[in-house]
Formats: structure tokens, sequence, C-alpha cells
């Protein structure tokens, strides 16, 4: 059964940016994009450790603050090298002013 | 198109120029010829994490997927000429591979110090530092030739793992070369925090003894284990045996074709003409340089013609710390601090005409990227941003992109 986990509040993430988030000792990344939709990847680059919030938003695209390898986060596709493995995204709730993570 | 196009080095310029000619639809041969007896792999941790923790090296692509986009691999098999009249690359079993276009991405190996006993260790391949790894081990007194990046990288690595570490440097600071003196002074400072011993202005005629080094015949420092790392020479020989253009490398235009337009070359073994610098020519040894390189190799040697557009990007990681450099520092230029925290702060670097041309940032792993990737921005746009706004750490700099 997914449950939901209650991760911040829209007033914490600014359009257009990321925070991270972490619960049981797992990282999470979750962004807002500039139209104001909510996303949820894991919070750390599939390429080597780095903090995914530490990097830049752009559109669409979350860069790495490491190697500046580049994912599309509604989709987690990796569209700029060095990784070439996707970042698993969750499913997010925006109930109130309340951001919800799916998670498995 | 119909030899194909071969490819000599398979590092992470060679081989990311095959993965992108596939990429951009590229359909015709294409051979990767490799001189290490492994799948490619990245070298950045190599001096690094690599050294401190057991694991294989970090692959760029595995030799199946390799074989599942029609590459050609051949490892193990360094090149051993190249005969431009035939258009042929020649392996050093014989084999002779037949090129429309050919990319030199042949690298560069460490610099070499006189060492008559062969006591000092270098670092370039997953062999060395492999190698490297296993001798080192706690307690045991290690110098460091030389505290350029590489240098310095390895002095944290080891001291990480316990060992004694004296790092010894000709010139007066260390990080001479392209890092300004405020960083290198706080990194200077982490590694006396770690225990490091670094000794700058040291005489350059060092002799090396069986379990010690003496500096100008004056002193003797003992040491279990020599590392040099007194930078690197580009590999040339397989271009210069061509008649190729050289200078500081393997001369390319804004194309990366060499004096011989049916041969590229690219990464470290090259010097090209950085376009944000007026054109001048350099040889930069650095990862992203040599990524960005391999994607407009691989559109050219497609047919394409693209020019280099590349900004210089450097990092390094020690202990828990970063540095990021984007652009070319140099000493003359005016600088702007901007502190983000106690340890963390940004340098901006001002031409005389306010542009701003680098920046350099130093801090905790990751509170520095951020305004690093907006210095970025603002060095691609040739931005004169105002340095007043700069230096207040309250000043999004997301605010000043669209000055």
């Amino acid at each position: 059964m997914p449950r939901l986990v209650d991760a911040c509040s829209i007033e914490d993430v600014e359009p257009e940016d990321v925070i991270r988030f972490d619960h049981e000792s797992h990282v999470y990344a979750i962004y807002r994009s500039p139209s104001g939709r909510f996303f949820a990847t894991d919070g750390i680059c599939t390429h080597e450790h780095a903090i995914l919030a530490d990097g830049l938003v752009m559109n669409d695209v979350i860069e790495c603050p490491k190697h500046n390898g580049r994912f599309k986060y509604e989709t987690g596709e990796a569209v700029r090298i060095p990784p070439c493995v996707a970042l698993r995204t969750y499913p997010v709730r925006v109930v109130g002013d309340r951001v919800y993570l799916e998670l498995p | 198109m119909g030899l194909g196009i071969v490819i000599v080095g398979a590092g992470d310029c060679g081989t990311r120029a095959a993965l992108a000619l596939r990429g951009h639809g590229y359909s015709g041969p294409v051979t990767l010829i490799g001189d290490e007896d492994h799948a490619p792999y990245e070298r950045p941790s190599l001096s690094k994490g690599a050294l401190l923790c057991d694991t294989d090296p970090t692959p760029i692509v595995t030799e199946d997927r390799l074989r599942s986009l029609g590459i050609t691999f051949l490892k193990n098999v360094p090149a051993s000429r190249i005969l431009r009249d035939t258009h042929e690359v020649e392996c050093s079993d014989g084999q002779r591979i037949a090129y429309s276009k050919l990319l030199l991405a042949t690298g560069a190996s460490p610099r070499r110090l006189r060492d008559q006993m062969g006591r000092i260790s270098y670092l370039r391949s997953w062999r060395d530092c492999q190698s490297l790894k296993a001798s080192l081990s706690a307690g045991m007194r290690v110098v460091v030739l030389g505290a350029g990046f590489l240098g310095l990288e390895v002095a944290a690595a080891a001291r990480t793992r316990g060992a004694e570490v004296t790092v010894l440097e000709t010139q007066p600071r260390i990080l001479q070369r392209g890092v300004p003196p405020e960083i290198a002074a706080a990194l200077g400072a982490r590694h006396a925090q770690a225990g490091v011993t670094i000794r700058t202005h040291v005489a350059a005629d060092l002799s090396i003894g069986s379990h010690s080094i003496s500096l100008g015949g004056k002193e003797e420092i003992e040491a279990d284990l020599l590392f040099g790392a007194i930078g690197a020479i580009p590999n040339t020989r397989l271009a210069e045996a061509a008649s190729l253009s050289i200078e500081n490398g393997i001369l390319v235009d804004s194309r990366l074709r060499t004096s011989d337009p049916d041969i590229l070359a690219a990464g470290d073994c090259c010097a090209f003409p950085l376009a944000v610098a007026g054109g001048l020519k350099v040889r930069l040894e650095a990862w992203r340089a040599a990524l960005d390189q391999a994607e407009v190799a691989a559109h050219n040697l497609a047919g394409g013609d693209q020019a280099l557009g590349l900004l210089p990007w450097f990092w390094s990681d020690q202990y828990d710390t970063t540095l990021q450099i984007v652009g070319l520092y140099s000493a003359d230029l005016a600088t702007v601090r901007r502190d983000i925290d106690k340890e963390s702060f940004v340098l901006f670097h001002f031409d005389p005409g306010h542009r701003l041309v680098a920046a350099s940032g130093y801090g905790p792993t990751g509170r520095v990227a951020r305004d690093m990737k907006f210095a970025e921005m603002l060095v691609a746009n040739s931005a004169r941003p105002d340095p007043e706004l700069l230096g207040r750490p309250e000043v999004n700099l997301k605010s000043l992109l669209g000055a």
C-alpha cells in the first residue's frame, strides 16, 4: 500500500526551485515548476553522491551541483551526461497548503 | 563516410565522442581504440574517492552497450602510427583500420622527475590508482611533489587514510596556476587542520634517495612513498610522427581540426582557441572541457561544422570541501568577494571593462554550487553585473541574470 507522507508546505518551495526532504534515512528532492506544479524524485544524483537540492532548477530540468548532469524532474529522465541512469520519481499530492509524497 | 570514423583514445573524451556520434544519428562504422585493459571509465575519482574505498572504476559505458551501438571497441591495443596517405591507423598488433575521419583523444601523461631508482609514483590510469591505493597505509610517510589539484587531492586522500603527509611545492604558494590566492589560502588551512604539512618555495633541485628526498642538498625529508604531481604532458607522439602541427599540444582550430582536415583532436591532448578569451590558444586538462569537446568533435566528424564554445570549468574535492572555478582566472583581474556563510565564499573576477570573466568558489561540498552555477551563467552571458550587489550575500544571484 502506498502511503502519503507530509513533506512540506507549498510555501517552502519557491517556483522554479527545489528543496531537500529526508524521510526514514532516504533523501528526496521536491520541486516546484515555474508554473507552480510540484514534483518529487530521489534526492541523490544517479552518477555520484551529490545532493540534488543543492543544484539549480531551470524550467523543467534539475542540474546536479557536482558535475552538471541534468534530469527532467517530472519524468526523472537523464538529459545531459555524465549520468545515464534516470532518477526515480514519486507521485506528489497537494492538499490545502501541504505537499505530500506518495511513497511505496 | 564509407570508411567510417576511428577514435584513438578510450578515455572520457574519446568514449563520449563515440557515444555522441551514435546519439547524433551517425550510422557508419565507428572504431574506438583504447590502450588500457578496461572498458572505458571515468578518471576524476581516481585521485579522490577511488583512493579511499574498494570500488570498481566508474564505467562510462559497458562493452555490451558499445557492441549494441555498433561501436567496435579495441582494448589494450595502442595505436602505433597514422598513415595519412592511405587514411589508416596502425595498431601495435599490426592491424590497420581505415578511416574517413580520425579523432585523436590521446590525453596526457604525468610529467616525470629524474628518479633513477624509480621510487616516485604517478597517477593517471586505473592501474596507477590501484597500485597507489595498495601502497598507502596508516602511519607511513608520504611526500607529495607538487601542490596543484592532483597533488593536493592525493595528499587529502593519503591523510584521510592515516598517512603522515608532506606536500612540497617550488612555487610561492599552492595552486599557483589559475586559482585565486584567497581560495588557495582557505584550502591550505583545511590541509593544515587535517595535519598535512605544506611547504612552498622549496628548492627545485631534488635528489631522490632510497628512504628520503633531499632538497637542494641541504635538507633530507624521510619518505616511505613519493608521489609526483608536477603537471602533465600532452600525448602528441602519434600526431608528431604524422607531421601534424604541435604547439603545446596537438594544434586545432575552432572546429577541433588539426592541420590535416580529416584528423581532429580533442581533450587533454589538444591546444585550441578559447573563444571566450579572444581566441587565445589554450590546453585545458579538465574533465568538463573534454566532455564539451567530445560533443563538438562528434558533430564535426559526422560532417557538421560546429565551433567550440566552451567555458572553462574546473572543480576539486578535498576532505569535505569543494572548489569550483569557471572561466580563466588570472591575478590581474579585479575581485569581489561574496561570503555565503562562515566557511563558504565565491569570488567574482572582472576584467578592466567591468565584464565578469571568471568566478571561483570554495566551501563545504554543495554549499557554493548554486551560486557558482549563477556565476557561470553570468560569465557565459558576458554580463557586467553590479559588483556591489554580487558582494551582498542576501542578494539572490538569480535576480541579476537579466541584467
